[in-house]
């Protein structure tokens, strides 16, 4: 899925932060570029 | 979808290519989740950031959706996303992130 792609996280406060999809992402050996958790209103 | 983070991706997409670059969301709701893929896929709907007009047409995958869990080891999803892959309403997130995925011009 992340084959030589670059990826970007966008989590939100109140459903998945950011840094928790990240570990995800690394585990299933993608390389991020940009995380951040967002509040969305 | 904070503004700075719609600078940043312009940034990395113009930087990497948006064929190269994928977009993983933790939206907690199918409506927030559909806005967000929106922003990176046709552009930004409230026309304040620098997707405004701007349709990039990202590859976006919520958390949840089963394309992007199968490639995550079972012992870090339960670490990192535990019980919220219960409280949430995977299947209306995915159908609405799919279904923005699809207009992918």
């Amino acid at each position: 899925m992340f084959e030589s792609k670059q990826v970007i996280v966008l989590g939100e406060r109140d459903g998945i932060a950011g840094p928790a999809i990240a570990a995800c992402v690394a585990s299933a050996g993608g390389t991020v570029v940009y995380t951040s958790t967002e509040c969305f209103v | 979808m904070d503004l700075n983070s719609q600078e940043v991706i312009k940034r990395l997409s113009d930087e990497h290519g948006a064929d190269n670059l994928v977009v993983i969301l933790g939206a907690p709701d199918d409506e927030s989740a559909e806005i967000a893929a929106e922003t990176v896929v046709l552009g930004d709907p409230t026309y304040a950031g620098a997707l405004a007009e701007a349709q990039l047409g990202l590859s976006v995958y919520h958390v949840l959706e089963e394309e992007f869990r199968s490639h995550v080891d079972d012992d870090v999803w339960e670490e990192q996303i535990g019980v919220m892959a219960d409280v949430l309403d995977a299947e209306g997130i995915s159908a609405a992130v799919k279904g923005m995925r699809d207009q992918k011009p």
